[in-house]
């Protein structure tokens, strides 16, 4: 009762990362709040789940192991959730801002009639005084996110209704191991509890699910392209110097919009938040959403021909300039001086 | 076959560019500089249910919408482009609905819109980022979803088969009517206006809109019920009062603060080769690249 829940994702047996850096979250708050992490795992061949997210500080792991459960459908997935929450009572749930928890957190909180807030760049407990209704309220989730754009940034309580939801993108929280011999509990649910044939009314005919190639995240040296880039092909130079230095293409919202670079480059409030050793921000002329994303970076460069572009306020260096000048002479300045 | 179908859309400031006079000088949003739009997705999602229309003839397309008296030029831009008609759901009872209150009030407005076969919406609105109205929606009426669409592969026997668009890659699901789909930008892009059913329309609008006018429209509405607009408020909907509004949302702000980022020292560089090569070689002396 009372503890807090973490829904895990799972792809041909292994724990997401998004999950991992969610139960590193969730054990640092149940340390101040002084109750348990539980975790869900729901799927089909869940033998390797345990050892992996035990060491992340979970105290009891519910395994719904079926082969209907995997791959993921929203109905089934659903209505598990809905109803292990009502048996457990959980104060607070989350779950990765992914496809899947972006598609199965909204229905839960619609069942249960519990507040869900999407994309939490922060997550702290607080208490919170309700002056119109004359309340206060003790050890609240607070669920910091940004809005309208990325233009602000809210923080938003459920003071009354359980569990307190919220998801979080891969990548923004940290993911840390609390003790490699953490010891916890296993809970084997008995799924046909919880699911009855009408969940099953969505087939998935075909998957094709790619391993991901990138790693944004942890790439030392990101060359990311805006929509100033222009063409697919100036962003083909920035292939050229992010693999000449050892880097990573990352892109802005606005050049994924516009075709300019794979979804999976994007780097801001609705990607990937990054903290580089240097940012190189070509024609990126600096939406805050997207600097929210790369502001932790040891070093920004902007290059840029509008020099009043906003980025230019937080990089260290502005060269002003196009693309297709100044990223060939990078090239081979840096190829000329390196040996 | 035909379809009934309801589109789910939402006038959105355009959040996506914030340029320089949209921020006031104290870093603040001026919110006001903002132009009201289509939320760019469900004009993805109006597209998806103006092809089943193509393809199957006597499908009705119609569009509910919530928001104030002027969000009823979202119904009038998707008459434009092929709608057969539309709600606009408004009040000030509905104000302050965060995304569960507003799914609340849109499933009471579809239930009594009638047979509904599918429901179509965007994947998400640009001024929250949330993605849950869709989902929300659909469990409010029972119904199965299907997220993140791309395209709609087939429609036969009563399912509908569906191309998904997921983080790394794609997934095609079939799904039985009813059922609620939620549209990707990655989806085909929104037919333009047409040119007559814009001169058809550009007269369509609310009963609120037509009090506002100077002229007195006598009973040019009466004649041609095709152009009036229908607004419901919540007398129209059957529902519980406190499931709306401000009561009806379990999530509060709490507070709200303007992102103000510090600025650091910046140098400005020119693209001469000569400066160029100087921050390479400072890059490489520091060990920030090499």
């Amino acid at each position: 009762m009372n503890n807090i829940f973490v829904y895990l994702e799972i792809e041909d047996g292994i724990v997401s990362d998004v999950s991992l850096e969610l139960l590193t979250k969730g054990r640092s708050l149940a340390n101040e709040l002084n109750c348990k992490l539980e975790a869900l795992a729901a799927g089909y061949g869940l033998d390797q789940v345990g050892q992996q997210v035990f060491p992340y500080g979970v105290d009891v792991l519910h395994l719904a192991d079926d082969k209907r459960l995997e791959p993921y459908t929203s109905l089934p997935h659903t209505s598990l959730l809905v109803k292990l929450f009502q048996e457990e009572k959980p104060q607070i749930a989350f779950m990765g801002a992914t496809t899947i928890g972006r598609d199965l957190g909204p229905r839960v909180s619609s069942a249960l009639f519990s507040g869900l807030t999407a994309d939490c760049t922060s997550l702290e407990i607080g208490g919170y005084e309700d002056r119109k209704a004359g309340k206060t309220y003790e050890n609240l989730l607070f669920q910091i996110r940004p809005a309208f754009g990325g233009n602000i940034v809210a923080t938003i309580v459920n003071p009354d209704c359980r569990p307190q939801m919220a998801t979080v993108r891969e990548g923004v929280m940290k993911k840390e191991i609390v003790d490699p011999a953490y010891k916890g509990e296993t809970r084997k649910l008995k799924v046909s509890d919880y699911v009855s044939d009408a969940d099953f009314v969505v087939e998935v005919i075909e998957r094709h699910i790619e391993k991901s190639k990138l790693n944004i995240k942890s790439a030392p040296i990101i060359v990311a392209g805006g929509y100033g880039v222009g063409s697919v092909e100036n962003f083909k130079l920035l292939h050229e110097l992010a693999a000449v230095l050892g880097g990573e293409v990352g892109a802005s919202r606005a050049a994924v919009d516009a075709g300019l670079a794979e979804h999976e480059r994007q780097i801001g409030q609705t990607g990937v938040t990054v903290r580089p050793k240097l940012y190189i921000a070509c024609g990126i002329s600096g939406q805050i959403q997207h600097i929210a994303g790369m502001q932790e970076s040891a070093m920004v460069i902007s290059i840029n021909n509008d020099p009043r572009a906003p980025i230019n306020a937080i990089a260290d260096y502005n060269i002003i300039g196009n693309i297709e000048e100044v990223i060939p002479k990078m090239i081979k300045y840096y190829k000329k001086n390196s040996k | 076959m035909s379809f009934n179908i309801v589109v789910l859309a939402k006038q959105v400031p355009d959040t996506r560019n914030v340029g320089k006079d949209a921020m006031k000088a104290d870093g603040t949003v001026n919110r006001g500089a903002l132009p009201a739009i289509y939320n760019p997705e469900d004009l993805n999602a109006l597209e998806q249910a103006l092809r089943i229309k193509d393809k199957f003839p006597g499908t009705k397309v119609q569009v509910l919408t919530m928001g104030p008296a002027r969000a009823a030029e979202i119904i009038r831009e998707s008459l434009y482009r092929g709608a057969d008609g539309g709600f606009l759901l408004s009040g000030r009872e509905f104000a302050g609905s965060d995304t569960l209150a507003t799914s609340y009030a849109l499933a009471c407005a579809i239930r009594k819109m009638g047979k509904i076969d599918m429901i179509i919406c965007g994947r998400q609105a640009i001024d929250g980022d949330t993605a849950q109205v869709g989902p929300q929606v659909a469990e409010k009426l029972g119904l199965p979803q299907v997220t993140y669409a791309e395209e709609i592969l087939k429609i036969e026997d009563g399912k509908i088969t569906v191309k998904r668009r997921l983080e790394r890659g794609v997934e095609t699901v079939r799904c039985p009517f009813p059922m609620l789909l939620t549209v990707n930008a990655s989806a085909a892009n929104c037919r333009p206006r047409n040119a007559k059913l814009t001169l058809k329309y550009k007269r369509a609008n609310t009963a609120t809109e037509r009090n506002s006018l100077e002229e007195d429209c006598g009973d040019f509405y009466k004649t041609h019920p095709h152009l009036n607009i229908t607004e419901w408020g919540t007398a129209d909907i059957d529902h519980e009062p406190e499931w709306l509004g401000l009561s009806g949302s379990p999530t509060k702000v709490k507070s709200i603060q303007n992102v103000v980022f510090t600025a650091k020292e910046s140098k400005t560089l020119d693209a001469s080769d000569n400066t160029i090569e100087e921050l390479m070689k400072e890059l490489i002396a520091n060990h920030t690249i090499g």
